[in-house]
């Protein structure tokens, strides 16, 4: 086992996959000189050269197009779009092309791209870098998002995407890059659609994912000296997400929280209550709750950019209105 | 020569037969939706692809038929994808706009301007990565002169040099928009040229003329593998659409364009050189009695299973059966 952060564990896995695969490449702005925005890419141009590593000019619509392009023609794009909300600028490319080329054609082709974005807040980046749009790629057919929230797993489920056929929507949140973590670095990929079980209790069950996953185990601890015990369970991937444990943990508790830092309106928690609702309506003991943002942009200013956190204060108190 | 604009003339005879008949079959509801047709283009995909090889990739967009045609796609397969069946180019699920043929390199024609170029980039930026000798031909209409994504194509395809001939067909209209009356400055060569690719007009109504300008093309192309830019200036006969009269257009201008029809200069020059007329019927005869046979097997050939519709979406997290 060794300790790195998110980043050098994205670093490790891509290394890992261009060496074990020749078809295996990425681009994007910013990937050679100083690794990335985060160093997420530091070295690898260095490794395996520009054609491998391919610095590109700001132009997020023709990066994407180029994986696309490239990915149905036998080899096996990683894309950098940087920020999240650039992935709006490549968002033709990705909806109507990657997402419907393997249907559209009759599954004569397939589309083994992964795109990489970061997501979420990050100290004050303001309205347009800071958000978290998973929600638009998860109602998008044809798409496989992960938003892993811990350095193991993105060591992990980046491998797997990079060996997946189908079109990755890859988040990694901002506040995460310089998180340590121990991970073995010979793990085997992650199966994507698999949820991790990161605590467990009776009382509640609290799904998340990403970096508000590290506020339910904070809330966690809190609600555990109060005497309330929680489950709380780490997606790490949203499309498929792991329907199959937060039922059983739901059959024991019958209560359901979803805390996201993404917008509350049509945000996946939404869909995550709908469905277990529909399906388990008899074994509610509470209605469900959603912790999220507010449908507002994302603020500058640090006492209003805190309105949009999901912080563990917020979870806590979300449970102990469901226990009342 | 002659046997070359024989052969073309052929290809170009089939295009033309397979497109009034497209027509047909949308006017008597067997094909759904878009039929987006190329007569009076129809010089321009022939002389091209019959320069390619198989390996090569081309792309098309919305009005595709011809370029599929001219790559050698099946066209019994492309009639059932018209009318939505089984054992269509794409099993009836993509339908006019979506026609691809993988193992042609044809590598779809496309419903979003000017997406067809953009992804085509992406295949040139792969064969230079895997170190193929493959080249690219991107085709793409007039109306993507004004899209932004275009001109990242561009810029990536020269910035990286990339094996891609960029070929614009200016048919002068985008959809019922005269595209000079809104496109600013020389229009497509000169803006090529300003992302420093190479670039040249042809009058893609004379497919002798084109036959002869993509030959020095693809020859420059295949080897000095950077991108290249060709304007062919012609003209739709029909409609934007298969339902579209054209009637925003002067009648003057249309009856002059037909004129100047790239089957009919080509069966005019074909009779200078001493090619009987009821050869060149026969010709014709023999296209619509191909185009006939190819839509009589698909309108007698199934829809799709009806799973089909739950097939090829993705692998990874896909739930099956209807809901």
């Amino acid at each position: 086992m060794t300790s790195m952060t998110c980043a050098q564990a994205s670093c490790l896995a891509l290394r890992q996959e261009m060496l074990r695969d020749d078809r295996v490449w990425a681009l994007g702005e910013d990937l050679g000189p100083e690794g990335g925005v985060a160093g997420q890419y530091k070295g690898l141009q260095q490794e395996f050269g520009r054609h491998r590593i391919v610095d590109a000019p700001i132009s997020e619509n023709q990066i994407t197009a180029t994986a696309i392009g490239a990915a149905i023609t036998g080899t096996r794009p990683v894309v950098e779009l940087r920020y999240a909300d650039f992935a709006f600028c490549a968002a033709d490319e990705i909806i109507n092309q990657a997402a419907k080329i393997r249907y559209m054609l009759g599954g004569q082709v397939r589309v083994p791209l992964v795109v990489r974005q970061s997501i979420g807040m990050r100290e004050g980046m303001a309205a347009q870098h800071s958000q978290s749009n998973e929600a638009l790629w998860i109602g998008t057919p044809g798409l496989v998002v992960v938003a892993p929230s811990n350095p193991s797993d993105q060591h992990r489920l980046l491998k797997a995407a990079i060996r997946c056929d189908d079109p990755v929507m890859f988040l990694e949140h901002k506040e995460l890059w310089n998180l340590q973590g121990t991970l073995d670095p010979d793990a085997e990929p992650l199966e994507i659609g698999v949820a991790h079980l990161l605590e467990q209790g009776s009382d509640i069950t609290i799904v998340s994912w990403s970096s508000t996953v590290h506020a339910c185990i904070q809330a966690h601890s809190a609600l555990t000296k109060l005497g309330i015990s929680a489950d709380i369970i780490d997606l790490r991937t949203l499309w498929p997400w792991d329907q199959s444990l937060v039922e059983k943990s739901l059959k024991k508790t019958g209560r359901l929280l979803i805390a996201h830092e993404s917008i509350r309106t049509m945000g996946f928690g939404a869909e995550i209550i709908a469905e277990m609702t529909e399906k388990y309506f008899d074994l509610l003991r509470s209605p469900p709750s959603r912790v999220a943002s507010p449908r507002i942009p994302v603020p500058y200013s640090k006492p209003l950019e805190d309105i949009c956190r999901v912080g563990s204060e917020k979870i806590v108190q979300s449970v102990l209105k469901m226990l009342q | 020569m002659i046997s070359t604009v024989e052969r073309l003339f052929e290809t170009m005879c089939l295009i033309r037969a397979f497109e009034d008949e497209a027509g047909k079959m949308l006017e008597q509801g067997f094909a759904r939706g878009s039929v987006h047709q190329y007569v009076g283009e129809e010089a321009i995909a022939t002389a091209i692809c019959d320069q390619l090889h198989v390996t090569d990739y081309i792309s098309s967009y919305h009005r595709g038929h011809g370029h599929s045609i001219a790559k050698g796609l099946d066209i019994c397969a492309m009639a059932k994808e018209l009318l939505g069946r089984a054992g269509g180019t794409c099993n009836g699920k993509g339908g006019s706009m979506h026609i691809a043929d993988f193992s042609k390199g044809m590598l779809g024609a496309n419903g979003v301007v000017p997406d067809g170029v953009t992804l085509a980039v992406g295949a040139a930026q792969s064969i230079k990565l895997l170190k193929q000798d493959r080249v690219v031909v991107a085709f793409f209409g007039d109306g993507a002169l004004n899209r932004g994504p275009l001109f990242e194509a561009f810029n990536w395809a020269s910035v990286y040099e990339l094996p891609i001939l960029f070929v614009c067909e200016d048919n002068q209209y985008a959809h019922t928009q005269r595209t000079r009356s809104v496109t600013a400055g020389e229009g497509g060569p000169l803006r090529a040229k300003a992302f420093g690719i190479p670039a040249v007009s042809v009058d893609g109504n004379d497919v002798i003329a084109v036959y002869e300008m993509a030959k020095a093309l693809l020859n420059q192309l295949r080897t000095e593998r950077k991108p290249l830019y060709l304007h062919a200036n012609t003209h739709r006969l029909y409609g934007h659409l298969a339902y579209d009269k054209g009637l925003y257009r002067d009648p003057n201008e249309v009856e002059s364009w037909k004129k100047q029809d790239c089957i009919l200069r080509t069966e005019q020059w074909l009779q200078q050189q001493g090619v009987k007329s009821s050869k060149l019927l026969k010709v014709h005869q023999h296209a619509r009695q191909q185009v006939t046979q190819a839509f009589e097997q698909a309108k007698a050939a199934p829809f799709p299973d009806i799973l089909e519709a739950f097939t090829d979406v993705q692998d990874v997290g896909f739930e099956k059966g209807l809901k």
